[in-house]
């Protein structure tokens, strides 16, 4: 027990997509619960990372809860490691980076189809949004990258058995995509 | 005795007037490319098919051929400056590849996955890029030409028209269409052109055909450029 790897997982701007698809390699987290012990992750609620071996990544960062959970991360992380296409390059949160905040806003709370009591969220609890939604690497150091949209199952697994295995981590070809 | 050079210390024969590309290709050996296309006259833009010629860095698209050459191209130190290429590539446009067309199909992409890129390295511009879906058949996605210029010479070259040119210089270049209003409805186009079939990313696309083959059965998504390329690229010789 003692000497488990601690993992931890977070879901930034993503849409937990990334996490599912960690999820797929189904019987296999028998396995890698001998080895792995989850930390803050949407798996266990553990509200705020220790220290840990690995952090898990998915999302971009579009607000400003976004930047903090992604330092924190960082700083409790001995590898860090942006898994999916958001993390990588945005995503597509981040196709709206082409339209104004303001305008996004606008439409969304305001003028869309289907708005009642129309009104810009501004509760002091919320996150402030960032003006373009941005990849982590542009934040903080990122030590290994998972692409796909979700990475697939088998990504997964390659690169934590690797890890686990005292390996570099390395991706063969078919498991390289970016859709 | 037909002359040779040596690519990675491998003898290619070549004839007079052939690039390195085109020699190592008749040879079977591969060489990343973007802007280069067997049939249109070289541009050497891209400079992915970057090789190291007698300790001299050159485009084997546009470099001749000369006898006895000592000409690198698989090196580690080689790979990562094309690698470096195709990421700068990926942050001047915007590349959503999750919600491309041309994903799968797309040598952009297969030369990104051919290089091992995991991720783009650089800060994203997030460029503001326009579309042009005026044309009843071919659309154009700013937002992924990388100015390979192949649609310009395929248009001059195989159609006998003048669609396309790329305007204006640095971070300002572009994709510009020849006819009055600018949009592409105006234009001589016309979706059995060449150059309407020719880029090599999803910026020109023949609509209703985005994904008549599902995501997952697509070119690059099981064999690799290297191999696509060599089975489907031939030089013509001399
Ligand atoms: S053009 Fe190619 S690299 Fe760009 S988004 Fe489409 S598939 Fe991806
Ligand atoms: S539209 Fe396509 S073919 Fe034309 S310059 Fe851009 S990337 Fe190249
Ligand atoms: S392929 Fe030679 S410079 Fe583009």
């Amino acid at each position: 027990m003692a000497n488990k790897i601690r993992v931890a997982t977070t879901s930034l701007a993503g849409c937990f997509g990334c996490h599912m698809s960690f999820l797929d390699i189904d019987e296999r987290m028998l396995q890698l619960a001998e080895a792995v012990e989850f930390d803050r992750s949407p798996i266990t609620d553990i509200e705020h990372c220790t220290n840990c071996d690995i952090g898990l990544i998915e999302g971009g960062v579009c607000n400003s809860e976004n930047v903090h959970v992604l330092r924190e991360f960082r700083k409790n992380c001995k590898t860090l490691v942006a898994v999916g296409a958001c993390a990588i390059n945005g995503g597509l949160p981040a196709m709206r980076n082409f339209i104004p905040l303001e305008e996004c806003l606008t439409e969304a709370y305001l003028d869309g189809i289907g708005v009642e009591n129309p009104q810009i969220p501004s509760d002091p609890e919320l996150p402030l949004l960032l003006d373009k939604v941005r990849p982590i690497h542009e934040i903080v150091k990122i030590d290994y990258f998972l692409p796909g949209c979700p990475p697939s199952a088998d990504v997964f697994w390659k690169f934590l058995t690797d890890l686990l295995e005292g390996r570099e981590p390395s991706l063969p070809y078919e498991l390289v995509h970016y859709d | 005795m037909s002359k040779t050079f040596t690519l990675d210390g491998k003898p290619i024969p070549f004839e007079d007037g052939q690039t390195i590309m085109q020699a190592a290709t008749a040879a079977g050996v591969y060489i990343p490319h973007l802007c280069h296309h067997p049939e249109f006259t070289p541009h050497g833009s891209c400079k992915l098919c970057n090789v190291n010629v007698n300790g001299r860095n050159c485009s084997a698209c546009t470099f001749p051929a000369t006898e006895g050459q000592d000409v690198l191209s698989e090196t580690t130190e080689i790979n990562q400056d094309r690698q470096k290429i195709t990421q700068m590539l990926f942050v001047e446009g915007n590349h959503f590849c999750p919600s491309c067309e041309k994903s799968g199909n797309c040598q952009l992409q297969g030369v990104a996955y051919h290089l091992n890129m995991l991720d783009n390295h650089f800060p994203h511009f997030y460029a503001e890029r326009k579309m042009d879906a005026s044309h009843p058949d071919v659309m154009i996605d700013h937002n992924r030409c990388i100015f390979c210029t192949l649609c310009v010479r395929a248009s001059q070259q195989a159609d006998s028209k003048d669609v396309f040119a790329i305007s204006g210089r640095g971070i300002n270049k572009h994709l510009i269409v020849n006819s009055e209003s600018g949009q592409l409805k105006d234009s001589d186009i016309d979706a059995g052109d060449r150059a309407a079939h020719i880029c090599p990313t999803g910026a020109i696309l023949i609509k209703r055909t985005g994904y008549t083959v599902p995501i997952g059965q697509r070119i690059y998504d099981h064999k690799q450029i290297d191999q696509v390329s060599l089975e489907t690229e031939h030089e013509s010789h001399g």
